[in-house]
């Protein structure tokens, strides 16, 4: 009997290896074998979760006229109210802050809503999850795509800022009210950093949202916790304010230690490697590294939870 | 080669209620002392099943509610793999379960079909050669463009119907909501799952329905309280599990049908 050129939905099941035989060694749904079949599968049917990232979209806006011009719209409305109040609150020039604060907001959308809706993956899937057989992955990958849609929305805001303060941006400017701030040397080609480091932001997007919604599948109190904290992030987070605002205070200052308490947080890092290049701002390689060491470590987390609770997501949701 | 072992399988479902589905217990719980019944409950919804599936195969489950008939379709889906035991299902495996579930009721039936469609396996081209064919299987016609939550039960039915049968599934899994469409419809169904069934396939159907039952299948399997008690020809089994002769009730069109003359239930079908 020919073997179907299909892939096949049986994910969980090994196909491909008649030669294991009829003693099925292997056949343990815990295994690296399964594991990795089920990421092989998933990425076999982007058909089906690009599909499904579409859908959950165009239903988000289904029978509004202007459609998801409206998520374009709500980030452009946060971008210029709060970029506008709080380069007054801070005496920063607006041609500078504001496109700061712009893609500071669309990496951070980006982020937090792979791990809020990272945690919610399989819970809001359960009802497909229980009835059609089809690798985990899938669910995960529609989640990411769904973000990575809407991040490309929000794109086109940046755009339109670059266009109205490429003038002050294209420039060495200041941020930070004394004159030893830093001095970040402008806009250059070094933007184009920023694509390599939407890249690593999206492979950690998945990481977080595979492991959080193992996670959260089996401990239904984890979203809500993960929310709070994400109020908390997005507070403690450079993205409304600068460190450069916090740079230069004495040694045991206050200003000090709330600076090193920022350089703690991983999200500073991953929102850093992607906004300095955008707005043209001095970029350190520290950022990069702690994104390597998080991104080597959530993956390895992420799918030693995949090797073993695989199989038992269906068992909870 | 199509085919499905399980060897003392079993599926155990936690049930985690509102008190320990948390990390309240496990976290406080090994803080504090050690509370014996702190462990999660479990339902026990199939033990050790054997289970050996060849292609050709068209087996009825049959059993009272709760018997853990849906579970074991899943099983043998893949959908739930065996919390103890090993199962393995080799071929290309359609469900068709709980019908509202896996379907968008606020997009179109096209588009529904699409999305099944992929999610067993086809690529999008695949589907939309065949999404015609689908139409007009399901004799639905315009209604393919409306949202799904306004179609009946029956229309529903014909839509996860059309779709399964269209992608020569080699293992095609049916939970009883099919007994929804009406007869007409039926009559063209069975014929296609038949069709479908000895060019490539193999059949697992659980069903209360007697019609339905000697219709689609020639063999049985009884399950009772998450266990197989007894497995055989359709007959045999059935009978058994009424307490009185399958053939006994069904209509002389029916038995004409099927070739049911013989006392056993070996049996050609035309």
């Amino acid at each position: 009997m020919a073997v179907p050129a299909l892939a096949r939905p049986g994910a969980d099941e090994p196909t491909g290896d008649d030669a294991a035989g009829p003693d099925m060694h292997g056949a343990s749904p815990r295994s690296w074998r399964r594991a990795f079949g089920d990421i092989r599968q998933a990425i076999a049917q982007r058909e089906l979760w690009g599909h499904l990232g579409w859908q959950d979209i165009k239903q988000r806006y289904r029978r509004s006229t202007i459609g998801p011009l409206w998520i374009t719209i709500s980030m452009a409305v946060t971008a210029a109210a709060l970029g506008g109040l709080y380069s007054q609150l801070f005496g920063q020039p607006i041609g500078t802050f504001m496109p700061y604060v712009t893609v500071g907001f669309m990496i951070w959308y980006f982020i937090s809503a792979c791990v809020l809706e990272g945690t919610e993956t399989f819970i809001a899937n359960e009802g497909l999850i229980r009835f059609l057989p089809a690798p985990l992955m899938i669910y995960v990958f529609r989640t990411v795509w769904r973000q990575v849609l809407f991040f490309a929305h929000n794109v086109v805001v940046y755009a339109v800022v670059l266009v109205i303060f490429f003038g002050q941006l294209d420039e060495p400017y200041r941020m930070g009210t004394k004159e030893t701030a830093v001095l970040h040397p402008g806009l250059s080609w070094a933007a184009l950093l920023a694509i390599p480091a939407f890249v690593v932001i999206v492979f950690n997007g998945l990481w977080v949202t595979l492991l959080f919604g193992i996670i959260a599948t089996r401990f239904r109190d984890i979203p809500p916790v993960v929310s709070s904290f994400m109020q908390l992030f997005f507070t403690m987070t450079p993205i409304i304010w600068t460190p450069d605002l916090l740079a230069g205070g004495a040694p045991g200052s206050t200003k000090a230690y709330v600076e090193q308490l920022a350089r703690l947080n991983p999200f500073y890092h991953f929102i850093e490697i992607f906004r300095a290049p955008l707005v043209g701002q001095v970029q350190s390689w520290t950022h990069w590294a702690v994104v390597g060491v998080i991104t080597v470590v959530g993956w390895t987390l992420a799918l030693v939870a995949l090797r073993n609770y695989r199989s038992r997501v269906a068992y909870w949701v | 080669m199509v085919s499905i072992e399980v060897q003392g399988a079993s599926v155990d479902f936690p049930i985690f209620d509102a008190k320990n589905r948390s990390l309240k217990k496990s976290v406080l719980g090994r803080a504090g002392g050690r509370i014996t019944d702190a462990k999660v409950p479990v339902v026990e919804a199939l033990r050790d099943i054997d289970l050996s599936l060849k292609q050709g195969d068209r087996v009825g489950l049959v059993g009272h509610n709760g018997a853990g008939k849906s579970t074991l379709l899943r099983l043998l889906a893949g959908i739930y793999e065996p919390t103890r035991g090993r199962a393995r299902i080799r071929g290309r495996v359609a469900p068709v379960f709980d019908l509202a579930v896996g379907m968008d009721p606020e997009i179109s039936g096209l588009e529904n079909i699409l999305i099944r469609g992929l999610f067993l396996g086809m690529t999008r081209r695949e589907m939309e050669r065949r999404v015609d064919e689908i139409a007009e299987f399901t004799e639905l016609g315009d209604y393919l463009r409306m949202p799904l939550r306004t179609y009946s039960t029956g229309m529903r039915v014909r839509l996860a119907l059309g779709v399964v049968t269209s992608i020569d599934p080699e293992i095609l899994i049916l939970d009883e909501g099919i007994g929804a469409v009406d007869a007409a419809f039926l009559e063209k169904a069975r014929d296609r799952l038949r069709d479908l069934v000895s060019r490539s396939g193999m059949l697992v159907f659980a069903s209360h329905s007697d019609e339905f039952l000697v219709e689609l299948c020639d063999t049985a399997i009884w399950m009772d309280t998450g266990e197989i008690k007894e497995q055989g020809t359709l007959r045999e089994v059935v009978s058994h599990y009424k307490g009185r002769d399958l053939f006994e009730t069904l209509s002389p069109e029916t038995l004409a049908r099927i070739g049911a003359t013989t006392p056993t239930d070996e049996r050609v079908h035309p």
